[in-house]
């Protein structure tokens, strides 16, 4: 078999793949370091500069990528690791994949610091708000472009921090204290899935670098499904559950909303909660030797597209919504993943990066506008005061809706069909995702934008469009939600004219060494294709035209808090009492239990036995302190006595 | 044995022992119960010299002067530990008024 991978060695080109994360990570430093002492334009210059160079790096390392054969390379700089027989390398890896990631990130990474430059313009911790999204960078650069699992690791944890800092970012806030507190820990159980994953992939290949890992496991003797593989593609995808929002680890998603919005855009919709899907791609030729946790994480990514879509159709928070909405997309790109639709899923990752991040940074500037009000209760008519932001999120909602020719259409639609082509259940179940996720987002444009407006009059005075550093970013995002699709059009358009298809193609070399039947292309005929299309944008269209009828045209408001519900409106409105659950069920046990314990064995125990030496040594020395009586003759006698003592015992004993 | 002089055999050296020993009884008996710092003193340098003694006595008797340099360094040394001493003594009866040493017992607890 050829080698996919070659090591690499030019000196200038390695220098190049560096500067990429080192940028960010100077730009942590310096802004860091500078809080409150530098200028504010000084910090979103070295902010939006140090990404830019970075992302204007990354499009020439992809040019020139792609002028030299496309061929995978990794970049190695130094031995980080070497421990017996584990040498682990401070190297990268640069191919398809990681080129993808790369630009998606800085690109979308610099939209959202410059977005950000004009959002938190009012903020007194500005520098310390920059330092913590150029480290994020820093940490998701490291994640995609390492050679190995354990280089991975550090991206992903690095990630997983400045998700927690962020999130907490306005930490006078308990309650935002509380909800970066339960992304931390939600994030730390999927953590050592992924950790144990690793340590299996090390027992089982004895490395845990890329290239070799996946060359082994090309020649994996093993056979298909066996339990060994079945456990670690189960265990990263653990680690993906967690970093992604999945069934069961999902709750900290929406709770993750409580940072500053540019936050939630980058991190928690575009990018980092992307990270586990990149890392089941990264890991296919594993995961297609391991059909059954295909067929897990297929249901897990069903359902938790399912609920999170059913929970956003009640929810009047507008990033609340969007959360849901992000959960609910991230569930189809795992239902992707599970159907072994790999191209499908990552370009859906795309192009859910471009329009959730639009769709973010939108909700971003009605929320700027509307003084910090979040409640779409309290919104409506805006469409007259915000008109940039008003199109730029029709064109999101749009894509996110699934109507052509914007972005989400392409990808969801490309998406369903290799459903179909797996599970006509699923399909069914993913097209009334579908259905509601039209519904919902539409709900949400029709609330914010279109008839009266709801709120006080002192923020109907403030209305205002935002500043053009805000806008920019939606223009620019808008575009990218409306052409992005033309990546991938479908084979019922033409024959190669699938872009991203035909470009990734390669990383898929080893797993069609290991498994050929799983990553065979799809082939569906065109009328079947047609149809799907058909079904699934006339689904979008009626849920829309519902949605007009509900909230436009009947003037609609949902219920204000405290109003009786119906039952089942009430149980979604609660998102299904899930974290109410995980209170009973998982949280009030270990506090139970750590109460116990801090009775029984700390206070008792531990401080017992410590404070009990402390006592013993204060007790005898009060009592031995009355020999000091300061007669020195009987000082003296002691002397005499114990000398006379020792030579009587040295003369009769030694 | 036959080098040692006749003059120093007449007396035998057990008289020696028995004499140094109640020499530094007397010394050790005087430290203990006397309260006078310069009798303490004396009472020391009582066990000094009985010590001195015996070197003496044992360095003729086996025909080796090393225990004869040795008392001479004692001496040296005792001589300058006396005048520390004393001093310390002037030093404590300015003080107190008293040699009693009885009284200096302030530092305890």
């Amino acid at each position: 078999m050829q080698e996919i991978v070659m090591p690499f060695n030019n000196q200038a080109m390695a220098l190049l793949c560096l500067l990429i994360p080192l940028l960010p990570l100077i730009g942590f430093i310096v802004n860091g370091l500078g809080n409150r002492k530098l200028a504010k334009g000084m910090v979103s210059l070295i902010g939006c500069g140090t990404v830019l160079a970075s992302f204007l790096i990354s499009v020439y390392l992809f040019l020139d990528f792609t002028a030299n054969g496309s061929r995978a390379y990794t970049v190695d700089f130094y031995n980080w690791i070497s421990v017996g027989d584990m040498q682990i390398g401070f190297s990268f890896l640069i191919d398809q994949l990681t080129l993808l990631m790369m630009l998606m990130v800085t690109g979308i990474g610099f939209l959202i610091h410059l977005y950000s430059a004009g959002y938190m313009s009012h903020d007194e911790n500005f520098g310390k708000f920059f330092a913590f999204i150029n480290l994020f960078m820093f940490s998701m650069l490291l994640l995609v472009m390492g050679s190995n699992y354990v280089m991975m690791f550090v991206g992903w944890e690095g990630v997983g921090l400045c998700s927690y800092l962020l999130i907490g970012f306005w930490n006078k806030n308990t309650n935002y204290n509380n909800a970066a507190k339960k992304a931390f820990v939600m994030n730390r159980i999927g953590d050592l899935g992924f950790l144990l994953g690793i340590f299996l992939i090390f027992i089982t290949f004895g490395s845990v670098s890329y290239p070799q890992v996946f060359a082994e496991a090309a020649r994996y003797t093993g056979g298909i499904d066996s339990t060994v593989m079945i456990a670690i593609t189960l265990l990263l995808f653990v680690g993906a559950m967690g970093k992604s929002a999945q069934i069961p680890l999902f709750t900290w998603l929406p709770d993750a909303m409580a940072g500053p919005t540019p936050v939630s855009a980058l991190i928690h919709a575009a990018t980092m909660v992307t990270a586990g899907i990149y890392m089941v791609l990264r890991s296919n030729v594993l995961y297609v030797l391991a059909p059954t946790t295909m067929e897990v994480i297929a249901i897990v990514g069903i359902a938790t597209a399912l609920l999170a879509a059913t929970i956003g159709l009640a929810q009047n928070d507008i990033k609340k919504v969007l959360a849901y909405s992000t959960v609910s997309q991230l569930g189809y790109m795992f239902l992707a993943l599970g159907v072994m639709a790999f191209d499908s899923s990552i370009f859906h990752v795309l192009t859910h990066a471009f329009f959730k991040a639009l769709l973010f940074l939108g909700a971003g500037s009605v929320i700027h506008a509307m003084s910090n009000e979040q409640d779409i209760r309290f919104m409506g008519g805006l469409r007259k005061y915000l008109p940039i932001t008003f199109l730029t999120f029709l064109i999101g909602t749009l894509a996110i809706a699934g109507i052509p020719p914007f972005a989400g259409f392409f990808s969801k639609d490309e998406l369903l069909a290799h459903v179909w082509e797996h599970n006509k259940i699923m399909w069914g179940l993913g097209l009334l995702t579908s259905f509601m996720t039209s519904f919902y987002m539409f709900r949400l444009v029709f609330l914010t934008f279109f008839g009266t407006f709801r709120g006080t009059e002192a923020q109907k005075h403030h209305l205002h469009e935002s500043p053009i550093s805000m806008t920019l970013p939606l223009i620019v995002l808008a575009i990218l939600s409306t052409i992005g699709g033309f990546l991938g059009i479908p084979a019922v358009f033409g024959e190669n004219m699938h872009v991203l298809q035909n470009y990734l193609a390669p990383i898929y070399g080893y797993a069609q060494v290991a498994n050929a039947a799983a990553v065979a292309p799809l082939h569906i005929d065109h009328a079947t294709e047609w149809m799907l299309m058909g079904i699934s944008v006339a689904v979008a269209v009626v849920a829309i035209i519902l949605a007009y009828v509900m909230y436009v045209s009947k003037k609609q408001v949902p219920a204000a808090e405290g109003t009786k519900l119906s039952p089942i409106h009430n149980l979604i409105y609660n998102k299904y009492y899930i974290d109410e659950l995980y209170n009973a069920t998982i949280v009030r046990p270990i506090m139970w239990f750590s109460s116990i314990f801090h009775k029984v064995f700390d206070v008792v125990i531990v401080d017992g036995v410590v404070n009990g030496v402390g006592k013993f040594v204060v007790q005898s020395s009060r009592t031995l302190r009355f020999a000091q009586s300061g007669a020195i003759g009987f000082y003296i006698l002691i002397m005499v006595v114990s000398i006379a003592l020792i030579l009587f015992l040295n003369f009769f004993i030694g | 044995m036959n080098q040692i002089p006749e003059i120093i055999r007449t007396i035998p050296l057990e008289y020696y022992l028995f004499f140094s020993t109640a020499l530094f009884a007397i010394g050790v008996i005087g430290v203990l119960t006397r309260r006078n710092a310069i009798i303490i003193f004396m009472c020391v340098e009582l066990m000094l010299n009985a010590v001195n003694v015996l070197l003496t006595a044992l360095s003729a008797y086996r025909a080796d002067a090393n225990g004869q340099v040795f008392v001479f360094f004692i001496m040296a040394v005792a001589a300058a530990e006396v005048c520390v001493g004393l001093a310390i003594i002037v030093m404590i009866y300015r003080n107190i008024r008293s040699t009693d040493v009885q009284l200096l017992n302030h530092l305890k607890w």
